[in-house]
């Protein structure tokens, strides 16, 4: 789960063995999606303020997200690699968010 | 019961006994504890139950680290909270002051007494939206009393942390 900023390219593999690696590997480059869940305890500019500083978002966005959140109960923030989505969602945590990480469809 | 900031320091003057002994249980309160729902809503689930490898892992390296960060910060707030021992039999108000590097840590420390509170007393989304409630009655209001005062002073902090002039 830890974060690094190296970026792992699997070489080439070719023995069936192998390839059930390459599917997981394939896997895991899907986009992942960050997630935030509406919570009612949590302040409008408590997330609005967390949004900034876990994305460095403008304030702007970021109530754009958190009003999205609020009125439609979800907003995704964020859609990448695993490693880093799995980053933000573990930076969301540490802010009390409820934040999860999804594949998109 | 006032609130300004002077340079690095946010203080709150004029606190009345009643309100000193709220703060005083902050870092109780945010103890998830002794309930199994404050446990959950504190240290929630990255994914959805059926993407099970990602809970477990979770569990494993970042729900520890979790706890480290959340405890660094109930210990700050404690720290500064013991500036209210020794008035607890007392009537006067008195001044709590807050280094205002502290802000994050009482702002996440606010935040995860808020949390533990509503998730032990299943509060409905109409019970939070009455911040008009009288604490005087029973437990359960005063524990909403709580989550809405702490919540009070999260939007202080943060305005203050926010604000340019004093950034």
């Amino acid at each position: 789960m830890k974060i690094s900023d190296e970026n792992a390219v699997p070489g080439t593999i070719e023995s069936p063995v192998e390839e059930t690696e390459t599917g997981t590997e394939d896997e895991l480059d899907l986009p992942w999606q960050v997630v935030v869940h509406n919570d009612p305890v949590n302040l409008m500019s408590y997330v609005t303020m967390v949004f900034q500083r876990v994305f460095g978002y403008p304030r702007e966005k970021a109530e754009r997200h958190m009003l999205e959140v609020h009125q439609n109960g979800r907003s995704i923030l964020w859609s990448g690699v695993r490693e880093r989505a799995e980053f933000y969602v573990q930076q969301l945590h540490g802010h009390l968010l409820l934040a999860t990480l999804e594949k998109t469809n | 019961m006032e609130i300004c900031r002077h340079g690095d320091v946010i203080e709150i003057s004029d606190v009345d006994p009643f309100l000193a002994e709220l703060l005083r249980q902050i870092p109780t309160s945010a103890k998830p504890d002794d309930s199994p729902e404050a446990q959950q809503r504190l240290f929630s689930a990255p994914a959805n139950d059926d993407d099970k490898e990602i809970c477990a892992e979770w569990k494993i390296y970042v729900e520890p680290e979790l706890r480290k960060l959340f405890q660094s910060a109930i210990e700050t707030v404690a720290e500064d909270l013991e500036q209210l021992n020794g008035n607890e039999k007392s009537v006067r108000n008195c001044t709590l002051k807050i280094p205002a590097l502290h802000a994050d840590a009482w702002l996440n420390g606010l935040n995860q007494a808020r949390l533990a509170i509503a998730a032990r007393c299943n509060f409905t989304d109409g019970e939070l939206g009455d911040q008009y409630r009288s604490p005087i009655g029973s437990r359960r209001d005063l524990s909403l009393f709580q989550v809405n005062f702490y919540g009070f002073l999260q939007e202080f902090i943060l305005r203050e942390i926010n604000d340019p002039r004093t950034s």
